[in-house]
């Protein structure tokens, strides 16, 4: 097991080198650059700011001072909002957007994997219906239509918690941005323990586990919940790194200070450093959060366990 | 009917009843209607006494026993009676029955991968039992966990406490089933086809045990199986089973020696078993007469298997230096228990496994040196089917798009009609009606879509059919039928077959000769009749006595004479004659030196040291 994880750790290096090498080509080949918006400019300052920024280089160069950079811990310098460098840009931002995704995450477990078990096990009951029913809409409700409604009833209306803002994360400041994000989280998750718990309930150990005389409590928490565990944990990887990143919808929504925007307003900036950043910090937690969940489902499945 | 009373305080008459079921019937409601599965069915059983409950899969066998013991699913309907020691069970509550069940009435279910928890250690899975029923502590109940291990001959108890069920055995994972069941010494043992996925060697090893503990116990027991053989060597009493009824009851020797209903009297009759060697209905080989049509020369096929930590990644010899040569028109029976590289090397014999040494000719061209199109071009010869009839067919085509497929790759300039009708013929010839050819496999039962396997393999018309374990997952009376089509098929066509198989009764039928493997070596090749009539290797002679026969006055005995052991791992083979570890005639020189391939009256070779003193 040590091993193994010692292995796959070592995979992350070449992996993530592989994400940085053809993002930053893409990046690159996007027409226009970061400065095409700025109507004023000179060709003379043009070609100074160029050269500042070293985007005068070759493309080759530039590509091996942007390695030199990340091997020490620096993103470079953001093009659209110049006095900061990315590396504080992310600073700032992504402990918002990490505090409001592992909340939201840690919601949706507590809610998400026992409403699946509840429907699972009172299977086709009114429970279970309703359950059902609003995980369906719970999915397919967008959270710019959730978010702004949360706000419209719990801040305007009801006056119990704040429109928005963060107010250095203070907790009545969270509870909605929270809450939106973690709604189709835990749906998912709800639907995803439901079937699986399900099919674990027909299987035939089950139906073995009851004729030893064992009670429906041992059966269910002892035989049969970590295998239907599975797909959550498969599921959950990709999930916490794309929630921790933040949300672009729902900081938005919330008026959050958190780097969900930094892909999406780099990318139309042109804002080479800030989208690679981005990039670079995204692809490490989703590679991470996969090995982590490698990792589980081996103690989950001691079938597939790694050696 | 016989019972052994077991202790004084039982009085005579129904006391000795165990299990009493009246007009007992199970019905189950579908979106499509209701289904009946049992209807009336009227058994019991006494103290001391095995009941064998045979029939065809469907008969209601399982569904019946599932029923009395709340363990069928919610759409399922009881009615009837069904009284344990005097107690009705259908109308007990769930928390009754749950007392009940593991304790009073212990199970033992067919598959013994998929019938224990996987995430859960051995140890654990029995210790639960008595924790639940005994109320022992886990301390106490883990101590008795591995004494119940010992009692049902698990080798190394101490270790398999700690292990997970992927990493026993077959034998070894049903054993612990057996361990579980008998935990709380159950006055009721029902065991539910408990030896169908287990090699024949394997086989005899449980139902001798669970002989011996029944005669041990005095528990009543249950023996829900479609084997009468298996029924023949523990069973007392049997009632068979056809379409949800009980059909005929009566004692053992009374059903297989002189079935009054004209069913049993079939089920009897086409059960599998040895047939004396003198009357093997099986043609003399054409010795000498022609060349081979394919010959393997020295064939090995190994597998790298990573190393645990940091050590070196060993290679595991599946098959190991094996040789044959097959003529035209002849079938050779590939036997051995499940690891002994039977599969490996069929599929090494069709290049679909690239052996790691060796060669093999078909023709006189040898398959591992020819151009990959001109080995495909070669494939129209040279087909296959599997183990697994429904696995093995794609499941989103039809039957006719499936049977048709051969047709697309190998013969061009066939329209759509030519190519219909030929599916059609080629269905007629394994004896499905042609109108199956808009039907999905789902919709097919287990033999059909074998059948349908080998229409697709035969639509070529092959000269060399591979049949890969094509029955072990049928029943009964449908593995006579597949093999029985295919030894018409071969003689029909002059086909030549490879027959891989575990089940020594089926090979006899349809093979010539045999080649026993084990551990991916060659124990033994002779032509079949003098293999069953006098096997040289020990281990051909295990096998053997192995095959359940549906004689009750001989298999108790066989079943006695079971040889314990198991294969061991192939990663590890023993030095000198692999089959040493379990030989019970072996010898120092047998743990030297590796036994050549000795030739002995032209026909027939073996490998083993001892052979002439035995």
């Amino acid at each position: 097991m040590l091993r193994y994880a010692l292995r796959r750790i070592g995979g992350l290096i070449p992996t993530l080198l592989v994400i940085v090498t053809v993002s930053f080509c893409i990046v690159r080949l996007a027409p226009g650059g970061p400065f095409d918006q700025e109507q004023t400019l000179t060709p003379a300052v043009r070609a100074n700011l160029d050269h500042l920024y070293g985007l005068d280089q070759p493309l080759a160069t530039q590509y091996a001072h942007y390695l030199g950079g990340l091997l020490h811990g620096d993103f470079g310098p953001s093009l659209s909002q110049r006095d900061f460098t990315v590396t504080e840009l992310i600073a700032q931002g992504l402990p918002v957007s990490v505090t409001v995704g592992l909340l939201a995450i840690l919601l949706a477990l507590v809610i998400g994997i026992p409403a699946g078990m509840v429907a699972a096990i009172w299977r086709n009951q009114g429970a279970d219906h309703g359950l059902t029913l609003f995980a369906a809409l719970a999915v397919a409700l967008p959270s710019f239509v959730t978010g702004p409604l949360f706000a419209l009833v719990f801040g305007l209306a009801l006056h119990w918690l704040p429109v928005a803002g963060w107010e250095r994360g203070a907790p009545r400041y969270l509870v909605l941005p929270v809450l939106t994000l973690a709604l189709p989280v835990a749906a998912y998750l709800a639907r995803l323990t439901r079937a699986s718990l399900l099919e674990v309930l027909g299987s035939p150990w089950i139906r073995s586990a009851r004729a030893r005389g064992l009670g429906g409590t041992r059966v269910l928490w002892r035989h049969a919940l970590r295998p239907a565990l599975l797909p959550a944990v498969s599921y959950l990887g990709p999930a916490l790194a794309y929630v921790v990143t933040g949300s672009l919808v729902v900081e938005t929504v919330f008026g959050l200070p958190g780097t969900g925007r930094y892909l999406v307003q780099g990318a139309i900036d042109r804002d080479y450093p800030l989208v690679m950043g981005m990039i670079v910090v995204y692809g490490t937690l989703l590679l991470v959060f996969n090995l982590i969940a490698d990792l589980l489902y081996g103690w989950l499945d001691p079938r597939v366990r790694h050696e | 009917m016989r019972w052994i009373p077991v202790s004084a305080e039982v009085t005579p008459a129904d006391a000795g009843q165990v299990l009493r079921l009246c007009g007992l019937s199970v019905s189950f409601a579908t979106p499509a209607g209701v289904v009946s599965a049992a209807q009336d069915v009227n058994l019991h059983v006494a103290r001391g006494e095995c009941l064998g409950v045979v029939g065809e899969s469907g008969a209601g066998k399982s569904v019946s026993f599932l029923a009395l013991l709340g363990l069928l699913p919610p759409n399922a309907r009881v009615r009837g009676q069904a009284q344990f020691r005097g107690a009705e069970l259908l109308s007990a509550g769930p928390r009754a029955l749950e007392r009940l069940r593991g304790a009073a009435i212990g199970m033992v279910f067919q598959d013994p991968m998929t019938s224990l928890t996987p995430h859960l250690r051995v140890g654990e899975q029995i210790a639960e039992v008595l924790v639940r029923h005994r109320g022992l502590s886990w301390a106490a109940a883990r101590a008795r966990a591995q004494e119940l291990l010992r009692r049902v001959q698990v080798t190394d108890p101490a270790r398999r406490m700690g292990q997970y069920p992927h990493e026993l055995s077959g034998g070894m994972r049903q054993r612990v089933m057996i361990a579980i069941a008998l935990a709380c010494e159950p006055q009721l043992l029902i065991a539910d086809e408990p030896t169908t996925s287990l090699d024949v060697t394997i086989q005899a090893q449980i139902l001798a045990l669970l002989a011996q503990l029944k005669r041990e116990q005095g528990m009543a027991m249950v023996l829900i199986t479609h084997d009468l053989g298996a029924v023949a060597g523990v069973a007392d009493r049997v009632a068979v089973m056809r379409a949800g009824r009980v059909i005929e009851t009566g004692p053992v020797a009374a059903i297989l020696k002189a079935p009054s209903d004209p069913y049993t009297q079939a089920l009897v009759r086409n059960a599998p078993r040895l047939e004396e060697p003198t009357s093997a209905g099986v043609a003399q080989p054409a010795r000498g007469q022609q060349a081979a049509a394919l010959t393997l020369t020295d064939v090995s096929v190994g597998f790298t298997v990573r190393a645990r930590w940091f050590g070196q990644s060993t290679v595991l010899a599946a098959v190991n230096g094996v040789s044959f040569g097959l003529r035209a028109g002849e079938s050779l029976g590939v036997v051995g228990e499940s690891g002994a590289g039977k599969s490996t090397l069929a599929r090494a014999a069709l290049q679909l496994l690239k052996p790691s040494s060796g060669r093999v000719v078909w023709m006189g061209t040898a398959l591992g040196e020819v151009p990959a199109r001109e080995l495909r071009a070669l494939r129209r010869d040279l087909q296959i089917i599997f183990q697994d009839p429904l696995g093995s067919l794609d499941p989103r085509r039809t039957v006719g798009e499936i049977v048709a497929e051969p047709l697309q790759v190998h013969v061009s300039g066939l329209d759509a009609r030519a190519r219909e009708v030929e599916v059609a013929a080629a269905l007629l010839r394994v004896g499905l009606p042609a109108s199956l050819g808009g039907r999905y496999p789902h919709e097919l039962s287990g033999g059909e879509c074998q059948r349908v396997g080998i229409a697709r393999a035969m639509i070529l018309k092959p000269r060399l059919l591979v049949c890969d374990e094509p029955v072990s997952a049928l029943d009964t009376p449908t593995q006579q039928q597949i093999v029985s089509l295919l030894a018409e098929l071969k003689h029909a066509s002059g086909l030549s077959l490879v027959f891989v198989s575990h089940n020594l009764a089926l090979v006899q039928r349809l093979c010539e000769r045999v080649l026993v493997l084990y551990l991916g070596r060659m124990m033994e090749l002779a032509p079949a009749q003098l293999l069953y009539a006098r096997p040289l290797h020990p281990y051909t002679r295990e096998l053997i006595s192995a095959v359940p026969i549906p004689d009750p006055d001989l298999q108790p005995a066989r079943l006695a004479r079971a040889l314990p052991g198991e294969p061991p791992s192939p990663l590890n083979p023993p030095s000198g004659c692999v089959y040493r570890t379990r030989c019970p005639h072996a010898a120092a020189v047998c743990q030297e030196r590796v036994p050549a391939w000795e030739e002995v009256n032209g026909d027939r070779h073996v490998a083993c040291h001892r052979w002439r003193e035995l």
